[in-house]
């Protein structure tokens, strides 16, 4: 998912941001749709549903800029926003979420979903 | 117990909340919700004319009141027409709930008749937003709105609620109850006393109030500060009406239209103390030369504005009530330690008493009521006559966007806070006369009067009708350039004089356009006695509208080129050697 376009900002690294959120299927837009507005770039999402589904974790992984500190500011004021914690990461994340689907990738796509 | 309908619930919930009035507009969508409001005893309906004109309606109440209003739309096109109401409350912080109609639950996501996805349209201009979708839920929602729109920040809430959730059966066995603002934290008395030590160590402090002091209720208290500390005192255009015009500490508002004594000051100041302002651009200029040789002390309740622009040396996330009434003692006892006055502050009270005295406002006309200032100062002066203000509380000033709100914002005299009602973030067009309306039924008690131009009116005239129906004591009073004025300066300022697609060619008849709504109207420009007149109009029962023709021409002075520092604003100094026109005194007092 992409904000838009912030090529002038050199990443010092990365962090994650776990974010605990409420579980519904509003959540994500006003997750994503707050970092799009405010032009900040998330370069990976992992999310899980949490115990008994009723809240889930989003794993955010964000370049480390000046403004990372004001745009956590602002997913805290998120109604369904519970807790975020920022931690550091690295690229490799990125490449092992890809390395978790790998199995289903394998069999290859399906043909009989309708679509 | 309760047993019925969705919407019925809807509306028994908002009776418990206290709600009295709701603007809006039925549709097919929310026609359930719309029988339940017509069966209730103790919630008016105001049937605007268009669902931005029932939003502003609302906005026009909480601002007033500071309780949340709410307002009705339909699916679809009432959905999209009520997004710029909702997008001016986000950005001026006003709690207004909308309520609208949605498709049925099975028909979301095919494209069916009026459906648009007002859910996601709305995520970024909402504080928060729900799309309900079973009728258990809005047990929860209805008083949840509630509390997420007034408390903290105050912000707009949308609850969109398919067709088939309102008709949806439910029994309850008890009604939640109604929904009580969260206690706010107690500020970090720590940090209060290092800002106690800041301000009195300072040799050249201001402080600056925004809209947060107004909705906190804290004008006196932040006046008993800076009388305490000796503070000089400017104001952003939602903060105006914290301390008389007199005072000799008003500075009066900063910025883009701003007085010239206050951007010079800001300029030289060694603290900015700022208090409930989010330090907007129009209100700061060109950033990096805001205040540059300032420490910056701020104090907001929304912590993500603190360091947002700006990198505070001490950043303190408080009700801006609470933390002004912390710092006061504190002020107090340093400033006794030190022999009653915070040291060294004689200087710089005599250099801002000198600077207000160098640049008096430049209002020329105040008074005669067929002058953009005059207009504005008369009908001031007019209405804080002893007649208008017997029954305790004053008028409602409201105005629409463009030269005349900031004429009003200049010239009003004794804005008061709650009683100054501007689109400020946003800047809409339109905005002046439902919010009005809205203010009128509200406060019946109160005149409210409504400064406007020929661009802003038209954008929302429909909303002359409403007036007619409900006999809103609301004045329009019409500053009619035929055209748009502020967008003329700035072509004629910036854009080598290129005036282009701003001014109007078929001149409106608005003293016919308001008697074919059912509104009194008279023409102050083929009055006898304009004065007199323009009185009697304040005076009426019911709704009115007062045209004035003025010169499109007529430029607003100071003026901060956009992306310019504030100091180096144009025009606006008093001349020295002046023929003709009036000079008058500063706003600010000496």
């Amino acid at each position: 998912m992409t904000g838009s376009a912030n090529d002038k900002i050199t990443p010092k690294g990365f962090m994650a941001l776990r974010l605990t959120v409420n579980n519904h299927p509003g959540v994500m837009s006003h997750v994503c749709g707050l970092f799009a507005r405010r032009a900040f770039n998330v370069e990976g999402i992992l999310v899980t549903p949490q115990q008994g589904g009723d809240t889930s974790r989003i794993w955010l992984v964000v370049n480390a800029d000046a403004r990372l500190g004001q745009m956590i500011r602002q997913v805290r004021k998120l109604y369904d926003v519970l807790e975020v914690l920022a931690f550091e990461a690295d690229e490799s994340s990125l490449e092992r979420m890809d390395e978790c689907m790998a199995g289903w990738e394998q069999a290859g796509p399906c043909a009989e979903i309708g679509a | 117990m309760f047993e019925g309908n969705g919407a019925e619930l809807v509306i028994r919930l908002l009776e418990r909340q206290g709600v009295k009035r709701i603007p809006g507009i039925p549709g097919g969508a929310n026609l359930p919700l719309y029988d339940a409001l017509g069966a209730s005893r103790s919630i008016r309906h105001i049937l605007a004319r268009h669902e931005q004109g029932a939003g502003f309606m609302a906005q026009g109440m909480a601002r007033t009141t500071g309780q949340p209003a709410v307002f009705f739309a339909t699916s679809g096109p009432g959905a999209t027409n009520t997004l710029t109401a909702i997008a001016d409350a986000k950005l001026d912080s006003v709690p207004i709930i909308c309520i609208t109609g949605q498709v049925p639950s099975q028909l979301i996501g095919t494209d069916a008749f009026q459906e648009v996805d007002i859910y996601g349209m709305s995520l970024p201009v909402t504080k928060h937003n729900f799309l309900v979708r079973s009728v258990a839920e809005l047990a929860h929602v209805i008083p949840e709105a509630f509390r997420i729109a007034s408390p903290g920040r105050p912000g707009p809430v949308l609850i969109d609620i398919p067709k088939d959730v309102q008709t949806a059966r439910i029994r309850l066995s008890e009604l939640p109850e109604p929904a009580q603002p969260d206690p706010v934290e107690a500020p970090d008395v720590l940090a209060l006393s290092q800002a106690a030590q800041m301000i009195c160590a300072a040799k050249r402090p201001i402080l600056l109030l925004g809209g947060g002091v107004a909705s906190s209720g804290a004008s006196s208290v932040a006046r008993k500060l800076a009388e305490a500390a000796s503070l000089p005192v400017t104001m952003s255009l939602l903060g105006l009406g914290a301390l008389p015009d007199a005072h000799p500490l008003n500075l009066g508002m900063l910025g883009m239209h701003g007085t010239r004594a206050a951007n010079i000051l800001l300029e030289e100041c060694d603290l900015l103390l700022v208090a409930g302002a989010r330090l907007d651009d129009r209100a700061t200029g060109r950033l990096e030369r805001f205040c540059s040789e300032a420490k910056l002390i701020h104090i907001d309740i929304d912590q993500s504005e603190l360091d947002k622009l700006k990198l505070a040396h001490l950043a303190i996330t408080a009700d801006v009530g609470a933390a002004l009434a912390g710092l006061l003692p504190l002020v107090q006892a340093e400033a006794g330690q030190i022999g009653g006055q915070c040291e060294g502050r004689g200087p710089w009270l005599a250099r801002v008493a000198q600077c207000k005295a160098e640049n008096p406002s430049q209002f020329p006309g105040l008074d005669n009521p067929l002058t953009p200032y005059g207009l504005v100062r008369c009908t001031g002066e007019l209405l804080a006559s002893s007649e208008f203000s017997s029954e305790g509380e004053g008028a409602i000033v409201v105005t629409d966007v463009g030269q005349h709100q900031m004429r009003a914002a200049q010239a009003y005299p004794d804005l008061k806070p709650r009683a100054w009602l501007t689109s400020g973030g946003l800047g809409t067009m339109g905005f002046g006369l439902p919010a009005a309306i809205g203010a009128a039924l509200a406060n019946p008690a109160r005149r409210v009067v409504c400064f406007s131009g020929d661009g802003s009116l038209q954008m929302n005239i429909q909303e002359l009708a409403t007036a007619a129906e409900t006999g809103a004591n609301v004045t329009v009073v019409l500053a009619d350039n035929g055209g748009l004025g502020l967008v003329q300066q700035q072509q004629d300022l910036f854009y080598g004089r290129r005036i282009f697609a701003s001014d109007y060619r078929v001149r409106i008849d608005f003293v016919k356009i308001a008697e074919g709504f059912g509104v009194r109207a008279l023409d102050l420009n083929l009055s006898r006695d304009p004065l007199s007149d323009l009185e009697r109009a304040l005076k009426r029962e019911g709704p009115c509208l007062v045209r004035v023709p003025v010169a499109a021409e007529d430029n607003v002075y100071p003026i901060v080129p956009p992306g310019a520092a504030n100091i180096d604003m144009i025009g606006g100094e008093p001349a020295r050697d002046m023929i003709g026109g009036e000079v008058c005194a500063a706003k600010g007092g000496n």
